[in-house]
């Protein structure tokens, strides 16, 4: 699902994010990406979800390599990833229901389709009933489980989540966590980035752990045991 | 990509537009008002020169040609020249002044009576009075009329007064002209002041842009509703011209009534109407359109999702 191979990452200013990091990630994975703020995890989402582009080495998202992908199949290939971020990135004047349906909107979804699906995507992260607040109404919580709800609601085959627990109490990091299980369990691959070390013990999926730029620990290949389950 | 999704697509750009245009009616109305002023003026001017044109049109009947027959020509000959002058094309009417009438009506207009009185014999000739077709009222088609009879053998003289019709044709050109650079003119200022609000409305919401380019929208997609509302900034700008000068017609209708009346003529003036409507409407979308898009191309390729 998602291959890492010698990448490398140097931002204009020259500061080197990411150097020579290679890992794979199969479908269906739970996986977490550890590590200090500043040690690269943000970047290597990134270069995921094509904000950015590696400096060196290749990565391959869903069989395609980034590197090769023109401008404009970017949105198609964004398509296919739902991002959670750690500020949510909500629009603040548009109620719940607009933005989770925005992917399917740009998608060109028909609205009977989007009101479905985004009811579903609502009741998977326990806010049915809310689609007319405004994100301010909402608890924090409640804001990012929006974001997640954004970011399922295209059914991607993939998950990437930045620090999607950093505002959250240890209950409500538990609960969104439970709900990436619950993502990964029906196939879909999660690629989650936290600190939160506790958490990812809790839940013993496979972690990958960056140290300044470069991966220091965890496993860089998936477990024998899951490769073999499936 | 399938057409019942691009519609699906195009309404709800469409309406998004609309809807962002309803929720600031203020900022609305007062582009609305610029755009449509900047309208109004070559849409006037062109106004104008189609009322002049139709108003001398109608003045043709007051534009007539007097064909002096050659003194020796009889009044039967004349009567005969008026039927072949009838047939004329271009022709509308014509008369036959009989020397005797002339006369009649020189003594009695001119003051000269007495004078005439000394004369022995009446000096005048017979002569036919020409009534153009109002479509032959031009100073070409008057012209070769003018020829045309001036070639008969019987006739001695064409007289044509036809200067001021030349004059006014030419004003006309002017006034023409001006409608082309007026519409050149506001037409760039239109584009600018689309261009303008849509850069503006494109720097307000960036975050949405950048957030609607994250989950996958392509740039025509981000795009799109900004067209519609240049597109609809246009509309609404031709639709206000379009009243402005309405109500001015309507205002100016009964004056120009009667000033038409003293010259004899039942000249109505007249709004735009059919192609002139279509041009403004037509022309007032396309720059509302063109101005986005400029705006758009410009402004929206700088915005890049940030995570």
């Amino acid at each position: 699902m998602i291959q890492l191979e010698r990448v490398s990452k140097r931002y204009p200013n020259g500061r080197e994010a990411l150097t020579n990091v290679s890992f794979f990630v199969d479908r269906g994975e739970l996986v977490f990406l550890t590590g200090r703020s500043g040690a690269g995890k943000s970047t290597l989402l990134k270069l995921i979800a094509l904000l950015e582009r590696p400096t060196r080495g290749s990565v391959t998202v869903n069989g395609r390599s980034t590197g090769a992908l023109k401008a404009r199949h970017i949105p198609a290939f964004r398509r296919h990833i739902g991002v959670v971020f750690q500020d949510h990135k909500l629009l603040a004047d548009r109620p719940v229901f607009d933005n989770v349906a925005l992917p399917l909107v740009v998608a060109g979804t028909p609205l009977k389709e989007i009101d479905k699906r985004v009811r579903a995507a609502l009741d998977q992260v326990g806010l049915l009933g809310k689609e007319r607040l405004l994100p301010m109404e909402l608890s924090v919580g409640e804001q990012q489980r929006v974001g997640i709800a954004r970011a399922i609601v295209g059914k991607p085959p993939l998950i990437v989540a930045d620090e999607p627990t950093g505002n959250l109490d240890p209950d409500l990091s538990l609960e969104v966590m439970r709900l990436f299980k619950r993502f990964s369990e029906v196939g879909v691959t999660v690629l989650v980035a936290t600190h939160d070390l506790h958490i990812v013990r809790e839940f013993g999926g496979r972690e990958i752990t960056l140290t300044s730029g470069q991966i220091t620990g965890g496993s860089p290949d998936p477990l024998p045991s899951l490769v073999a389950s499936r | 990509m399938a057409l019942g999704t691009l519609t699906t697509r195009h309404t709800q750009a469409l309406f998004g537009a609309l809807g962002r245009l309803a929720r600031a009616p203020l900022a609305t109305a007062l582009t609305l008002l610029v755009i449509g002023l900047a309208l109004v003026l070559p849409a006037a001017l062109g106004l104008l020169v189609r009322n002049a044109e139709s108003a001398t049109g109608g003045f043709g009947h007051a534009v007539d040609m007097s064909v002096y027959l050659k003194r020796g020509v009889s009044l039967a000959r004349a009567r005969e020249l008026a039927v072949e002058a009838r047939a004329e094309p271009g022709v509308a009417a014509v008369s036959v002044i009989s020397a005797a009438a002339g006369l009649r009506q020189f003594r009695q207009y001119s003051g000269f009576g007495a004078a005439l009185d000394a004369l022995k014999s009446n000096p005048l000739p017979n002569v036919l009075r020409i009534v153009p077709q109002p479509r032959s009222s031009g100073p070409a088609a008057l012209e070769a009329l003018r020829r045309t009879f001036a070639s008969w053998p019987e006739v001695g003289m064409v007289q044509l007064d036809a200067q001021w019709v030349l004059r006014f044709n030419a004003i006309l050109a002017v006034v023409r002209r001006l409608v082309s650079i007026a519409a050149v003119l506001f037409g760039a200022g239109v584009l600018a002041v689309i261009g303008n609000t849509i850069r503006l409305e494109i720097l307000n919401r960036r975050d949405e842009i950048e957030v609607t380019k994250l989950v996958g929208g392509s740039n025509a997609f981000v795009r799109r509703p900004f067209l519609y509302t240049g597109t609809l900034y246009g509309l609404g700008g031709a639709l206000l011209a379009w009243l402005v000068l309405e109500t001015a017609v309507l205002g100016l209708q009964a004056p120009v009534a009667h000033l038409a009346s003293l010259y004899g003529s039942g000249f109505v003036l007249a709004g735009l109407a059919g192609r002139e409507l279509a041009v403004l409407f037509g022309g007032g979308m396309a720059l509302g359109w063109l101005g986005a898009w400029i705006s758009a191309r410009r402004h929206l390729r700088g915005i890049e999702p940030r995570a």
